[in-house]
């Protein structure tokens, strides 16, 4: 590999650009595929081998490239997954390291000064705003989970809202079962009655841990559970 | 191996290996990229998966659960000192992937190339 061609990988995931590596294996002469950017590399594919590449980019995959009699390898550097926690609060800083050691990329959102601190969320994204508008920017997709923490509905509610607008693949409410039958009362009343079997509540698997950090990591384990179990 | 060595940003995306490639390329470090380019049967890591090695034996990442990141970093010593790819093949009817321990049952190639 050149250092040119790493140069330019680490260029295109600042920028969120997917890229594919393709290798032919044979002498290691390489090429960068994008969906929608020309080719860059010393590596020559014909226009049919760059559109199998890009299926291959489009779903992440990476391996052998069909159809190249083994001699072409592809490489998909694709975004993270993401995962936004609204709360500042105590779970929430035991969740955001932990989600991002497992690759996700984290941003916390609380309107509330005295949580939203960077003291308290060393290292990660932090949004001090309403939920609801910080939540439309963001863009939730099908690579995004969230963990709504703050038990206040003023503030969980709209971002589940919005949550349940979007196709995240995750939504995460903290809350006892008794919480959660008042939460389904007023979102029902909301009008997303027949989105609300989307919400995992009381969140988490059920590990028996009470703790702060022990709710972080059954809540991770859902988390990971409901990635690949679509 | 000094942990501080490894580090993390899943703001890029990026495995934590490529990262710490980019790091001992600044510090002028001779360096070979190992990844996992088919599986068969039961492996532990995954297609694309990446180990990263220096001329002093330093490795992070991994091509395997531990069995044979031992013999992937000799191989990428001589992909250091040959500036020549190699694409290496580990399985249960390998003989030397058996001393190796190779012990889940599946096969696995790695390519192995040196960073330029």
């Amino acid at each position: 590999m050149k250092q040119t061609i790493l140069a330019r990988i680490f260029e295109d995931r600042e920028n969120k650009h997917p890229v594919a590596l393709v290798t032919r294996i044979d002498d290691g002469v390489q090429a960068l595929v994008y969906k929608d950017q020309p080719v860059f590399g010393e590596l020559s594919l014909s226009s049919g081998e760059q559109s199998r590449v890009k299926n291959m980019l489009h779903s992440g995959r990476s391996g052998k490239l069909p159809e190249s009699g083994d001699a072409v390898f592809v490489r998909s550097y694709v975004p993270p997954y993401r995962l936004v926690i609204v709360g500042a609060v105590h779970i929430a800083q035991k969740l955001a390291p932990i989600a991002k050691e497992v690759g996700y990329q984290v941003t916390v959102v609380d309107p509330r000064r005295a949580f939203a601190t960077q003291e308290r969320f060393h290292g990660v994204d932090l949004i001090c705003d309403w939920p609801d508008e910080v939540l439309e920017k963001l863009q939730l997709d099908s690579q995004t989970a969230v963990v709504t923490l703050t038990h206040d509905p003023k503030i969980d509610d709209p971002a589940i809202i919005e949550s349940l607008k979007s196709n995240a693949f995750y939504i995460g409410c903290l809350g006892s079962t008794r919480t959660h039958a008042k939460r389904i009362e007023r979102l029902s009343e909301a009008g997303f009655a027949d989105s609300l079997q989307r919400i995992c509540a009381p969140v988490g698997l059920d590990l028996g841990g009470r703790s702060p950090a022990e709710v972080a990591v059954a809540t991770l384990a859902q988390i990971i559970q409901s990635r690949y179990a679509r | 191996m000094d942990d501080s060595l490894i580090k993390y940003d899943s703001g890029t995306g990026l495995p934590d290996e490529l990262l710490t490639l980019k790091q001992w390329l600044a510090e002028g470090r001779k360096v070979a990229l190992a990844t996992v380019v088919q599986t068969w049967g039961s492996s532990p890591r995954s297609t694309g998966s990446h180990l990263v090695i220096d001329d002093q034996t330093n490795f992070v990442g991994s091509v395997s659960g531990g069995c044979i990141e031992g013999a992937v970093v000799s191989e990428a010593l001589e992909v250091i000192d040959q500036g020549q790819p190699k694409l290496l093949e580990f399985g249960v009817s390998n003989e030397e992937a058996w001393e190796v321990g190779l012990t889940c049952g599946g096969a696995i190639q790695i390519y192995v190339e040196p960073v330029v």
